[in-house]
């Protein structure tokens, strides 16, 4: 081993300065922190996007009226403070790109997996440090890059989330030249995805490769923490996933700046001119790649939360999880399903039956391991001693929202019934319950959970109990009405929310029901935001390393955790979850200790 | 009437009812499962909660119902998916391609933001249409009426969707530029328009539009604090000296409304003028939101009627 | 105390997996980019079935400097194995002979390429020419961008990075072994690429 370098270099140690310690760290509690902030703020970002669109929803054609923020978003986006359609569908696929893709992964994977996984297996840092640095500075370039795009001409990419072609192509192309090609919204967003795919590769490598061989003595495949095996699914999906999207960004990339025809058919007719390309190519083809990605990509938002989840209720039903077995294997098996279903997605662009049948039934069959590790986080309440700390509201809160997010996949799953529901808000409903009073409520009961690890203080419990109640009352307020509207026929993406639709003309006063549940979501987040700066700096003092009275390795280090995490390289002698076993004096036994205490 | 009770549009289609029913029957097992273990969920935070259970349990959950339940659920799954799902999906694939004597066929040709409704006129042949003839103002999809002896007779409209009733159609749905989505809400009619292919979707309808707007019939109290639009009324109203004010059908506007009052006449039933339409349910550009089209069905002979008006034209 | 960080299995295998860290990650970051050209492959196949034409790479690539690129870089796999041996037989001088040749075979490889896009430009055929030729650039593009990121980390190894051999030679031998994982990979794909887009027979042309 390199006992003698180290040693070597031991003589020279000196604190790292100031550039090394906080900006390009390679200690990865510290980028955790970096992606941890950075995502919130985009989370937050993303919100008040569509908190602007709730706006218009609600209030068709009137003028915002925040003077300010018109004059702010100037008279090409807001003409006369009224929102253009344009920027409405610019702010639609911003919210839902952001959302995505800087927000829940970034926080999920980048921060928690980055601040706990070399934790919790035990390790002094990532396998490969430097290149968690690199992953977290490419993320935040392709930050950078997205949000510029809301700069440029034209403004940033308008054709929803999923950039469906041929519709992504066409809208505003740019010039002739190539640097005004480059400067347009749909261009900068595939550059800015081009560099957040490459910076998920590099850290879900990352997690993996840590996983795998960093694990501490004793620290057996089944005696991981169930947040370990959610993160190394995560990170297999992430790997295998992104790279046709990327595939398909590269080919849009070709289209856009090099003339090329991959989702361009032959024959197009735009603006009653014949589109001057050479053809021959396939408008469903990048619905293929994009949802071979974004089929798992849902499950790489959700697997983290579950993991979450799963630690919290442990821990404050002092008791283990139950069926902690069918918990991972039906994680691993979501896994792999999770490959096999895209094209539910696609249910309405002209399939055949045979094609049709195969992806009902597998949709159907996915929906089983999630229903099993519900099932089982269900049950483990059973016999606990539940605390109702800030973390578990979250976390108990987080299980009927899944549920009634993963049941509405279920009409949506088979096909039949998807032809009504199909692109309806009853879609919008369905995931947001899932990656908002799910996901979501999940991340905020890991920052609550794990915050006084982090930090050494806690987070207020006053403020944290107004903020979950709210934030559960009003978030309900935003995305159940959603189904009454779907049920109606209401489309997606409308710029007017359906004011000239017969069908829509019951369902149209939900829409201020939604806005102003939305609005009075975000007052609860401002709730958080100053609990939570305001507790790094006075929350009260952990009482000691181990707040929770937790069993994982994490615990088992000083607060926070010193470069290089353990004071002394732990072992591990059980499961991860022992708590109140019977006989023991106290209703925790830590990983790391060899006997009960 | 499956539709009434889960707040779907008015099915007039004679395949909606599958459609509806399978809906029905997926949210009353969604229901039964959340209900279910929303009050286990219940019933155990609140009896284990630390106040009333100080010490937990190690183990738990014993038995393994929980198993048995996943495989009925499961099973359930399957039973909708193999008994309804599966089998209408495969009738529709068939129907929009085998063709009785009566089957009306019409070309739906979508652009930002309309639809172009093509019609094959007498000899029920589609004339040629060639991209190279497209002009946005008098020929928006191209149709060779010049070289194509099978185009002469053909129609086209914009917006405008009429069929006969209880008669099988089959749209054939297509694109000029980018993807929209072919939504007839109360014929349960969605289907994506992809550039560069055709596909075919079959429908029957099973009420004309005046019997869906008898099913959309309100009655408004007035003086209306909203302006009136776009709304019929559906009999006939008539002052005290008996001359009629607005007949069956007949548009009912803030100036009718004046007079109605003036004549004591404070409730009318009325219905939309237009009770069925096209939307668009893809995002397709910055007028999506108003890529909004009229489906009109006709008895049968009127619809020959409204044919031969077009032809003249 | 950035020091005292020791992060085990970077140059030893692990015993229960039988791996070190970075051949590990290497193979995991291979699995990526076998999803990343299988769906540019995908993406081949699916246009040409849709396509009424597609041409026949032979009429209008130049399959001899493709053959000779071929060569060159199954040579340079051959010579980056030989690098590797080199080490593991303690012979640094002949670890730089090897790696050189490899990173020789590597600029070689680029030349030919820009010939053949030069060529190709002059009788104006370019991504906008056709569904293959897009094809065509796309695939050759992305791969001669995957040469370039080897020739680089070859590079590094060659100069700067070599001087790990005199601190920890395990280590320095393993990111050889990893760098030639890649640099092989990089060679299938162009194997598979070659007969893909030089050799498959047109169809209604
Ligand atoms: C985290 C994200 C996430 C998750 C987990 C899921 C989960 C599922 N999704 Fe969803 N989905 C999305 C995110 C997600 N989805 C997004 C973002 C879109 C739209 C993209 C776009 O078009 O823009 C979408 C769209 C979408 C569609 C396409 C709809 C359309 O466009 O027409 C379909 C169709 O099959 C579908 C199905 C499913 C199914 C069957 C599941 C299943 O995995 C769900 C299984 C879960 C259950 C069955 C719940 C079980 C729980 C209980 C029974 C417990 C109840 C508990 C209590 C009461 C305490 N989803
Ligand atoms: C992870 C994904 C995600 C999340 C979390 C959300 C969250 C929310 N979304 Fe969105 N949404 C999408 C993904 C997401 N959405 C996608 C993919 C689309 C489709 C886009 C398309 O059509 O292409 C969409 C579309 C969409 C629409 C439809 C628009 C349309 O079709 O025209 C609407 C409408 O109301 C909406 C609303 C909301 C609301 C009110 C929230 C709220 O729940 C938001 C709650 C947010 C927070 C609670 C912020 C938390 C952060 C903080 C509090 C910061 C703290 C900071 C520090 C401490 C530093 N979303
Ligand atoms: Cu056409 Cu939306
Ligand atoms: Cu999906």
């Amino acid at each position: 081993m390199s006992a003698h370098t180290h040693d070597h270099e031991h003589h020279h140690a000196h604190e790292p300065g100031f550039v090394r310690k906080y900006i390009f760290s390679t200690d990865h509690k510290w980028i955790g922190i970096q992606y941890g902030v950075t995502a919130l703020a985009f989370l937050f970002f993303g919100f008040c996007l569509v908190m602007l669109m709730r706006w218009q929803l609600a209030y068709p054609g009137k003028a915002f009226p925040i003077a300010f923020i018109n004059h702010l978003l100037g008279e090409a986006r807001m003409p006369g403070g009224v929102m253009a359609p344009e920027f409405y569908n610019q702010l639609g696929a911003m919210h839902g790109t952001i959302m995505v893709f800087l927000g829940v992964v970034p926080l999920a994977v980048g921060a928690f997996g980055n601040y706990l996984v070399p934790l919790q297996v035990g390790a002094q840092d990532m396998a490969f440090p430097k290149l968690n640095m690199s992953s977290y500075w490419v993320y935040f370039v392709g930050g950078v890059v997205m949000l510029g795009a809301f700069f440029v001409p034209g403004g940033a990419a308008q054709s929803g989330w999923t950039s469906y072609a041929p519709l992504s192509n066409i809208t505003v192309p740019g010039g002739a030249e190539f640097l005004s090609r480059i400067l347009t919204g749909q261009t900068m967003w595939l550059l800015g995805m081009v560099f957040l795919i490459t910076s998920s590769l590099l850290g879900s490598v990352n997690i993996i490769v840590t996983i795998v061989q960093l694990r501490a003595k004793g620290l057996t495949w089944m005696r991981l923490p169930f947040f370990i095996w959610a993160q190394l699914v995560t990170s297999f999906l992430l790997v295998l996933a992104f790279p046709p999207l990327e595939a398909a960004g590269v080919m849009q990339l070709m289209d856009r700046l090099f003339g090329s025809s991959f989702f361009l058919p032959s024959g197009l007719v735009i603006s009653g001119k014949e589109l001057a390309v050479s053809g021959g190519g396939s408008a469903l083809l990048w619905q293929h790649l994009f949802w071979f990605l974004a089929h798992p990509e849902v499950y790489v938002l959700i697997l983290p939360a579950l993991g979450i989840v799963g630690e919290v209720i442990a821990n404050n039903t002092r008791k283990p999880l139950w069926g902690y077995k069918s918990l991972v294997y039906a994680a691993i098996f979501l896994g792999f399903m999770s490959f096999v279903v895209w094209a539910h997605h696609m249910f309405l662009t002209g399939m055949g039956t045979t094609i049709n049948a195969f992806f009902q039934t597998t949709t159907m069959i996915i929906s089983v391991p999630s229903i099993v590790i519900l099932t089982a986080l269900i049950l483990s309440l059973w016999g606990g001693s539940i605390r109702f700390t800030v973390p578990m509201l979250f976390a108990l809160a987080f299980l009927p929202m899944f549920g009634i997010g993963g049941l509405t996949g279920l009409p949506l799953g088979l096909a039949t019934s998807d032809i009504h529901l199909h692109d309806t808000y009853y879609v919008i409903g369905h995931f947001h319950y899932v990656v908002a009073p799910g996901t979501l409520f999940a991340l905020f009961a890991g920052i609550y959970f794990w915050f006084p690890k982090a930090s050494g203080r806690k987070l207020n419990e006053t403020l944290g109990k107004i903020h979950f109640w709210v934030s559960l009352i009003a978030i309900n307020g935003v995305f159940m009405p959603m189904f009454i509207q779907g049920m109606a026929g209401v489309s997606r993406r409308l710029y007017d929310g359906g004011t000239t639709y017969l069908h829509a003309q019951d369902v149209l006063m939900l829409n201020k029901v939604m806005s102003h549940s939305a609005w009075l979501l975000g007052a609860a987040q401002l709730v958080f935001i100053v609990n939570f700066f305001w507790s790094i700096w006075a929350g009260k003092k952990a009482e000691n390393d181990n707040p929770w009275e937790a069993t994982t390795l994490e615990w088992a280090t000083p607060t926070p955790p010193p470069h290089g995490n353990f004071t002394q390289i732990p072992e591990v002698y059980r499961g991860p979850y022992e708590y109140s076993v019977p006989g023991a004096k106290r209703d925790f036994t830590p990983q790391h200790l060899p006997q009960e205490v | 009437m499956i539709w009434k009770h889960l707040g779907l549009p008015v099915d007039a289609s004679a395949h909606g009812v599958q459609i509806d029913k399978l809906i029905l029957w997926v949210h009353v097992l969604m229901i039964v499962l959340f209900v279910g273990w929303g009050l286990f969920f219940l019933y155990t935070i609140f009896r284990f909660r630390r106040g009333a259970n100080p010490k937990a349990d190690h183990d738990g959950v014993k038995t393994h119902a929980s198993s048995y339940l996943e495989a009925v659920v499961a099973l359930i799954e399957v039973a909708l998916l193999i008994g309804i799902s599966i089998p209408f999906w495969s009738w529709k694939v068939n129907a929009a391609v085998t063709e009785s004597p009566d089957t009306v066929h019409i070309r739906i040709v979508a652009q930002q933001f309309a639809w172009n409704i093509h019609y094959p006129g007498k000899d029920g042949i589609f004339g040629r249409s060639d991209i190279k003839l497209v002009n946005e103002q008098t020929n928006p999809i191209g149709l060779d009426r010049a070289g194509d002896p099978h185009a002469k007779d053909d129609i086209v409209t914009i917006n405008q969707l009429h069929i006969p009733v209880d008669t099988p159609i089959i749209c054939e749905v297509t694109t000029k530029d980018v993807i929209h989505s072919f939504f007839l809400p109360v014929m349960r009619v969605k289907q994506d328009t992809i550039p560069g292919m055709s596909i075919p979707v079959s429908f029957t309808a099973t009420m004309t539009s005046d019997q869906i707007r008898e099913q959309l019939a309100k009655t408004i109290t007035l003086p209306s604090e909203q302006k009136l639009e776009g709304i019929v009324a559906l009999q006939d109203y008539a002052g005290k000296d008996g001359k009629a004010i607005v007949k069956a059908g007949k548009s009912v506007t803030d100036a009718v409304a004046k007079k109605l009052v003036e004549a004591g006449i404070t409730e009318i039933r009325v219905g939309p003028r237009v009770p069925a339409e096209i939307a668009c349910a893809q995002l397709c550009g910055l007028g999506h939101y108003r890529m909004k089209g009229f489906l009109t069905i006709h008895e049968k002979s009127d619809y020959q009627k409204w044919l031969a008006e077009q032809a003249e034209e | 105390m950035s020091a005292d960080i020791v992060i085990p299995y970077n140059d030893t295998d692990r015993p229960d997996t039988g791996l070190y860290n970075a051949k590990l990650g290497v193979w995991l970051f291979l699995a990526s980019e076998v999803m990343l050209f299988g769906a540019l492959f995908s993406t081949y196949i699916l246009l040409r079935v849709g396509a009424v034409k597609w041409e026949h790479g032979a009429d209008i690539l130049n399959i001899p400097l493709a053959t000779l690129n071929t060569m060159v870089l199954i040579g340079s796999s051959v010579t980056m194995v030989l690098s590797w041996a080199a080490l593991k037989a303690k012979n640094f001088p002949r670890y730089r002979l090897c790696m050189g040749l490899t990173f020789l075979a590597g600029i070689g490889f680029l030349i030919i390429k820009t010939i053949e896009y030069k060529a190709k430009f002059e009788h104006g055929l370019s991504p906008a020419t056709s569904t293959f030729m897009a094809i065509y650039f796309t695939m050759t593009g992305l791969h001669a961008l995957h040469v370039i990121g080897g020739m680089i980390v070859n590079g590094y190894l060659l100069g700067p990075g070599a001087k790990m051999w005199h601190t920890e030679p395990r280590r320095f031998t393993n990111r050889i072994e990893v760098a030639g994982l890649y640099w092989h990979f990089v060679d299938l794909v162009w194997i598979f690429l070659f007969p893909t887009l030089y050799l498959l027979p047109g169809k209604g042309m």
